[in-house]
């Protein structure tokens, strides 16, 4: 059988602030056995437009992104946030009958989150990495609710020779990240951030994941603020053995 | 808080103040766990809970599909049973209907059994203004009538006040109380509360409940409670007034069923509330009690606008709470801080519709789209997917403020120029790197004083990826 070829999403946040979570999921995509590739026309998936109510700027945005990416077999994001909007938006932001409606839907259907990749397409049941650590694990919210991420980075971090995984309270209730949400009300999000950062940190776990950067630079914020001795880190890092760079916000 | 007049647009300076209140953020926490996992265990008690809220949210579509059928439906069995449809269009028309009942008896005192919708026409107001006390007989809406306050959640009025808080509110009202006696738990300030609404319950004239659903085919109204206050404030007074908004029609008693099996559970976690109570107008001749009046007051307030728009689905809401229980943002900041009569989730949708975005487009922006309300729905309504609708009329008036429509604008620019797009994260990040200076965090950011007041900002790792996988692969 042919490698499948898989066009990377990048994602803005991974692209500027942490290139090592798009190099790790390349790595696992090719232990997987894909062929990866990276489309140059790529810069953000329209989220922000979107959910600002921006819908004209928005298709814009999408019309570019699977003009570029439509081609490939599968798209991938490490991240549940910009994979949900690709995979579930898209296809809500044209009128039903326009020819980028069904190019949308196409598209959407072949797009997912990094982990459900790996578990759910293409059969991925353990990875090699390994990590002597204490983790926790935060659910991303469109991740977990639009694309049905719980189950699966569990099961592979289970796979982690040396990690334990101990489960937060309230796992999988908002970081308060949400977007543009965190600046137009930062005491709210600030509220909930300082939650997520206590529950984390009762579990004893030195070492908080999550699958979407976004929540990850809100989180490791929180806590670098508040003075916890606790390192943030992707999920695709652990899994793919790159855990040699700072964690996020750590400095060098 | 009067809701006659929203205080929506200050969402998030009542969200400052709710959030530096401490007694407020005690109740909330106290009251956090209990509703979710509650609600959790109530769920997975019935193995059909899912195949429940299917069935629920295909009854409520056809339900709003054929509204004006049913309408006619329920007010002529009402009116053969001798009960009166009052159609009130505005809250307005409410009020009056309503003070127009209250004086044709001569009414001094009216009891009332809790309703979302005299909270929505101010009821309360507009018959002590008319010389007429309202009592409220619900536990947790007495204790906020005593301080003076409006409902801070739609189930449980009183979630934001502790128990500190109550046993002075009750010392103020109630001042024949001898001042050792002990008022510190939950069940003496019920006790005490029962004594005085006890003696209540004979004066008055006139009882208002809401009703948690309206039945077509019997022409009965239902209320659900716990305390057992609805039924004695519809059946001791000579009339009982029924305050209820359209959307609550339901065809069937069997479709009522199907509601009730999903109400009590998302709503306090238990598979049916103390008391189900179902009205079928006033006593009859061999009766030995109950009303010699009932009349239901039907308001649309907007409500029929909402047939035919995106927003229609909001109307399959049961108004049992599950939203804002589950919501992080009213976790955070309470019922009070959304400024009208509904809070969380559903208000964020509701609101706007009720009282125009204009008024009340700060509630669908001050989510994260987390989607948890969606996914505790009994009804499954899409509210984040409804909230980004307001969104996007907002945008579409230009009420998007101009600093956020600016931005939009600057990034969008790039985002559809990869070259230029670039060569400005390039240099974006070379400019941050420089600013952490090698401690991997900014403590402050120019602009971004929302995220670094509280949060440290974590600085880029190095060159952007799409410039290191071009210097890897050429």
């Amino acid at each position: 059988m042919p490698k499948p070829t898989v066009a990377l999403f990048v994602t803005c946040l991974v692209d500027m602030f942490r290139p090592s979570v798009a190099f790790a999921t390349i790595k696992l995509l090719e232990q997987a056995g894909c062929r990866v590739e990276v489309p140059a026309a790529q810069t953000c998936c329209g989220q922000p437009a979107w959910n600002s109510g921006d819908t004209k700027t928005a298709r814009s945005i999408a019309r570019q992104v699977i003009a570029a990416f439509e081609g490939f077999d599968h798209v991938v994001a490490p991240s549940g946030s910009c994979g949900a909007t690709i995979a579930k938006d898209y296809a809500q932001m044209f009128e039903a009958g326009d020819p980028w409606a069904e190019r949308a839907r196409a598209l959407g259907a072949k797009t997912h989150e990094i982990t459900s990749f790996l578990s759910d397409v293409m059969g991925v049941q353990g990875v090699t990495a390994r990590l002597e650590a204490h983790a926790t694990y935060h659910d991303s919210c469109s991740g977990l609710r639009s694309l049905g991420v719980r189950e699966q980075p569990r099961a592979l971090l289970g796979t982690v020779e040396g990690l334990k995984l101990t489960e937060m309270k309230e796992s999988e209730v908002c970081c308060g990240f949400g977007g543009t949400f965190c600046v137009k009300y930062p005491e709210i999000s600030n509220a909930m951030v300082g939650d997520k950062t206590r529950n984390a940190a009762d579990t004893g776990a030195e070492l908080l994941l999550a699958g979407d950067l976004g929540c990850l630079m809100n989180m490791a914020g929180k806590a670098s603020r508040e003075g916890r001795p606790m390192k943030a880190r992707h999920v695709v890092e652990v899994l793919a053995g790159m855990t040699d760079t700072p964690a996020i916000g750590e400095g060098e | 808080m009067s809701h006659a007049h929203p205080t929506t647009p200050a969402f998030k300076s009542n969200a400052h103040d709710a959030l530096a209140n401490a007694n407020l953020q005690t109740a909330l926490r106290n009251a956090r766990g209990h509703f979710v996992d509650k609600r959790t265990a109530a769920a997975a008690r019935v193995d059909t809970f899912e195949q429940i809220r299917d069935a629920g949210r295909e009854m409520k579509n056809h339900t709003l599909a054929h509204l004006d059928l049913y309408l006619e439906e329920y007010e002529a069995r009402v009116t053969a049973a001798g009960g009166h449809v009052h159609w009130a269009e505005t809250a307005e028309d409410a009020r009056r209907i309503v003070l127009e009942i209250c004086r044709s008896v001569d009414a001094k005192t009216v009891n009332k059994g809790k309703t979302m919708i005299s909270e929505e026409c101010g009821i309360n107001d507009h018959l002590a203004a008319n010389g007429i006390t309202p009592v409220e007989t619900d536990l947790g809406e007495y204790i906020i009538q005593l301080r003076h306050e409006a409902p801070s959640h739609i189930i449980a009025p009183a979630v934001h006040v502790t128990v500190p808080e109550i046993e002075a509110a009750f010392r103020k009202a109630h001042s024949h109380l001898p001042p050792d006696r002990d008022l510190s738990d939950n069940a003496t300030l019920q006790m005490e509360a029962r004594r005085i609404l006890r003696e209540k319950y004979f004066q008055a004239e006139v009882g208002i409940t809401g009703a948690n659903m309206l039945i077509a085919e019997t022409g009965q109204s239902v209320i659900v409670t716990n305390e057992g206050n609805g039924d004695l404030s519809q059946s001791l007074p000579r009339v009982h007034i029924v305050m209820a908004s359209l959307e609550k029609l339901v065809p069937t008693l069997d479709d009522a069923s199907t509601v009730l099996r999903l109400l009590a559970r998302s709503a306090t976690g238990q598979d049916m509330s103390v008391y189900t109570t179902f009205s079928s107008g006033p006593r009859r001749t061999q009766d030995p009690d109950g009303p010699e009046e009932y009349h239901v007051v039907l308001l649309d307030n907007g409500r029929s606008n909402m047939v035919g728009t995106e927003f229609q689905e909001m109307l399959r809401c049961i108004r049992c709470g599950a939203c804002m229980n589950h919501c992080p943002v009213y976790q955070a900041v309470g019922g009070h801080a959304y400024g009208w009569v509904y809070p969380g989730p559903m208000g964020a949708v509701l609101t706007p519709s009720l009282i125009g975005v204009e008024e009340g487009g700060q509630l669908p922006n001050a989510s994260t789209f987390c989607g948890r309300c969606e996914s505790v729905c009994p009804m499954k309504i899409p509210l984040p997917k409804m909230m980004r609708h307001w969104r996007e009329r907002e945008f579409e008036k230009r009420l998007t403020p101009s600093a956020a429509r600016y931005g939009i604008a600057l990034w969008a620019f790039f985002a559809r120029r990869p070259a230029l797009y670039r060569f400005g994260t390039r240099l974006g990040m070379k400019a941050l790197r420089r600013m952490a200076g090698g401690r991997g965090r900014l403590a402050s950011l120019p602009l971004g004083g929302g995220w670094t007041g509280q949060r440290d900002f974590p600085a880029p790792q190095g060159k952007t990826f799409m410039d290191q996988w071009k210097e890897k692969r050429g």
